[in-house]
């Protein structure tokens, strides 16, 4: 029998050389007449090991990495097709420490399977959800997603099955389901990782939502920046249409859903749900008012569930195994898991898929290792470009909803990105404004110009002009920015802002005395 | 050949293939510039007329979004990360040395029409910061040496 060699096909290990790996094995498994079986897998998302290949013994799945294509020759010498010792030698897999401590629900699948095979899907837990959906009435569907106390993981954390219930409650000949893809917070890349290692979980959760509410078409709504998971999806939408897993009649059930992915063009406004419609819709990406809310009067005038990649492909463990068996995991009123992704100046970036309730500096050192610089870690934004700064001494906070409003941060969609001691936090305020400033859709004024305007106090600060003038100016701009934007993107600029500057007053040139306005 | 007479076919192709899906703007403009590399402006009548909008209209769309182009680009769009994550990295230090390598700022293309530089928020590679995509191909951990090494390569299989 052949022996089975992983290598992952996730787009992040192949921008560290994946596929030349893969060749590599390839042709010298053909040279050394070895017989082997090679499958694509997605990530572990262990990324500091990428390249990270696996070897399937009779002991269970062993890892090597990180590898790149020179070293294939030595590894083939070390008999690493039974598990041999080589240098690069990690052992079981799933005695990663990094990997054995984690949680993973959503992620159950990811990094084990071939994420086109649908065969890998259904022989490891998937389409379970689908089937006992089918059983109930929607109703029960939707009562189940509440009870599993999921709360919408794209960073605004309201509760999913109130959403689904609005709509369910809205009468209309058609409704939609819109997947928010359009992840493009820095520091994540969960969303992209679902799509690209199991995109089937994503499909069955859209289907159970549209069972759930009535809603006959969704639409994946998709960043351009992910070309690699927009032909996975396209590849495993068409294999559940042949499956009957989508179309009409799902699995002989009488029930109709389709699915299309639509790719979006650059613009981080996209995110937010209104101006995401509006782009579905093919217009300019501006942020609608509300209400009325999109559950109400959403995608072209009807009843529309927005929800993200991470919400829609947590729903198939609820409905497979319970509402209760999802909200037993977590703290607070934050239940279920949260795939953490570790990212910037971080010993071991990653995936890390947990209960909520860990702390900061757990995440930071326990997993994370550090910086990967080896020099103290200063500062970490937590939530995307509008997150609050935290500083060390914030470190203690666990991952909650509840517990970073107090802090006046946000958990967001989970990214975390580490600074090291080299950072200077005045150029990261000058940032998130520039950042506001260029992904503003221009529709209200406090965002439209109050980021030009915020770029160029931010100037005259770190430049050291008239500091006593400038810093109250920059702290009435962001209350500006706070309560009169239209939607989070201005309204939630001032996050990073006056989280540098509250923290690190020293890199705006005052001392911390001065910064209490 | 005029530019029109070229780009003509394949524009009422694009057209006439997703002029009936609903909210057909993006996927016309993302399927003319996916052939062509670019959105011409002598195209926007055209899409005009079948969606039955106004020229400003498909215009602000084209202008609204980052990505839409309606000048030709260079053979190869380079678009480095200039995200959070990779700034932590080290791509302030790799900006730099793109552009002075490439000897263009952002939204321009070199002279001998090789290469053009786009500024990208995330390509949620942000494990391996800093970032850059090369047409699909995504790079990790660039430095800028690898950057050198990936530029003189591809010019010189150019």
């Amino acid at each position: 029998m052949s022996t089975v060699i992983y290598v992952p096909c996730d787009s992040s290990a192949v921008s560290l050389g994946a596929d030349r790996v893969a060749a590599a094995i390839a042709q010298e498994a053909a040279k050394r007449g070895v017989d082997i079986k090679l499958v694509r897998n997605g990530s572990r998302g262990m990324y500091w090991l990428e390249p990270m290949i696996e070897v399937s013994t009779d002991k269970g799945r062993m890892a090597y990495g990180p590898v790149q294509s020179g070293d294939v020759p030595a590894l083939f010498d070390a008999g690493f097709t039974e598990g041999g010792a080589h240098a690069l030698s990690l052992g079981l897999t799933e005695e990663i420490d990094y990997f054995k401590k984690q949680q993973r629900l959503t992620f159950a699948r990811i990094g084990k399977t071939n994420p086109l095979s649908l065969t890998d899907y259904t022989d490891n837990g998937g389409y379970r959800g689908l089937k006992n959906a089918l059983a109930m009435t929607q109703e029960q569907i939707v009562q189940a997603v509440t009870d599993s106390g999921l709360r919408g993981r794209g960073g605004a954390a309201f509760p999913t099955g109130i959403k689904w219930k609005t709509v369910l409650n809205t009468a209309s000949t058609q409704k939609y389901i819109i997947c928010n893809a359009d992840e493009g917070d820095s520091g994540t890349f969960s969303d992209r990782m679902v799509m690209e290692g199991d995109p089937f979980v994503l499909i069955e959760g859209m289907t159970i939502a549209g069972l759930g509410v009535d809603a006959t078409q969704g639409y994946i709504y998709l960043r351009i920046e992910y070309p690699h998971a927009f032909d996975v999806l396209n590849a495993a939408i068409a294999t559940a249409y042949e499956a009957g897993y989508l179309g009409e009649n799902i699995q002989g059930s009488g029930k109709t859903f389709h699915l299309e992915v639509r790719q979006g063009a650059g613009a981080y406004v996209c995110g937010e749900e209104t101006s995401l419609m509006e782009s579905l819709e093919g217009k300019r990406g501006l942020v609608r008012f509300k209400p009325p809310l999109p559950a109400i009067k959403g995608l072209f005038g009807q009843p529309t569930v927005v929800n993200n990649v991470i919400s829609l492909a947590s729903v198939p463990v609820i409905l497979d195994k319970g509402g209760d068996y999802y909200r037993d995991f977590g703290m607070g009123r934050s239940r279920g898991t949260l795939p953490v992704q570790l990212a910037g100046n971080i010993k071991h970036p990653g995936l890390v898929e947990l209960g909520f309730g860990l702390t900061l500096r757990e995440l930071l050192y326990d997993f994370g290792g550090g910086s990967a610089s080896g020099k103290p870690i200063r500062a970490v934004q937590v939530g995307g470009p509008l997150g609050a700064y935290l500083p060390e001494s914030q470190f203690d906070t666990p991952l909650d909803y509840e517990a970073f409003a107090a802090i006046w941060a946000v958990v967001g969609h989970g990214g975390i990105v580490v600074f090291d001691d080299t950072v200077n936090m005045a150029e990261m305020a000058r940032y998130s404004m520039e950042f506001c400033k260029e992904e503003s859709c221009g529709k209200c004024t406090p965002c439209r110009i109050g980021s030009t305007r915020g770029i160029e106090v931010m100037d005259d600060i770190i430049n050291g002009r008239n500091l006593d003038k400038n810093i109250p100016l920059l702290r009435d701009l962001c209350d500006t920015l706070l309560n009169g934007s239209l939607c989070a993107l201005g309204g939630m600029t001032p996050y990073p802002v006056l989280s540098a500057l509250n923290h690190f007053p020293e890199d705006f040139g005052i001392n911390a005395e001065a910064t209490a306005a | 050949m005029t530019e029109s007479g070229t780009t003509q076919p394949t524009v009422q192709e694009v057209i006439a293939t997703l002029k009936d899906k609903p909210g057909a703007l993006l996927p016309i403009l993302h399927g003319i510039q996916n052939a062509l590399g670019y959105i011409p402006a002598d195209s926007v009548p055209d899409i005009a007329k079948a969606l039955n909008l106004s020229r400003a209209e498909i215009h602000g769309v084209i202008s609204f979004y980052h990505y839409f182009r309606d000048t030709p680009p260079g053979k190869q769009t380079i678009h480095l990360c200039r995200a959070e994550s990779c700034q932590a990295m080290g791509a302030r230090q790799l900006e730099e040395h793109v552009k002075n390598k490439l000897g263009i700022d952002f939204h321009e293309t070199t002279a001998d029409g090789q290469f053009s530089l786009e500024p990208v928020y995330c390509l949620g590679n942000c494990a391996c910061s800093p970032a850059m995509q090369i047409g699909k191909e995504i790079y990790g951990r660039v430095t800028a040496d690898s950057f050198d090494a990936v530029i003189d390569n591809t010019e010189a299989s150019a």
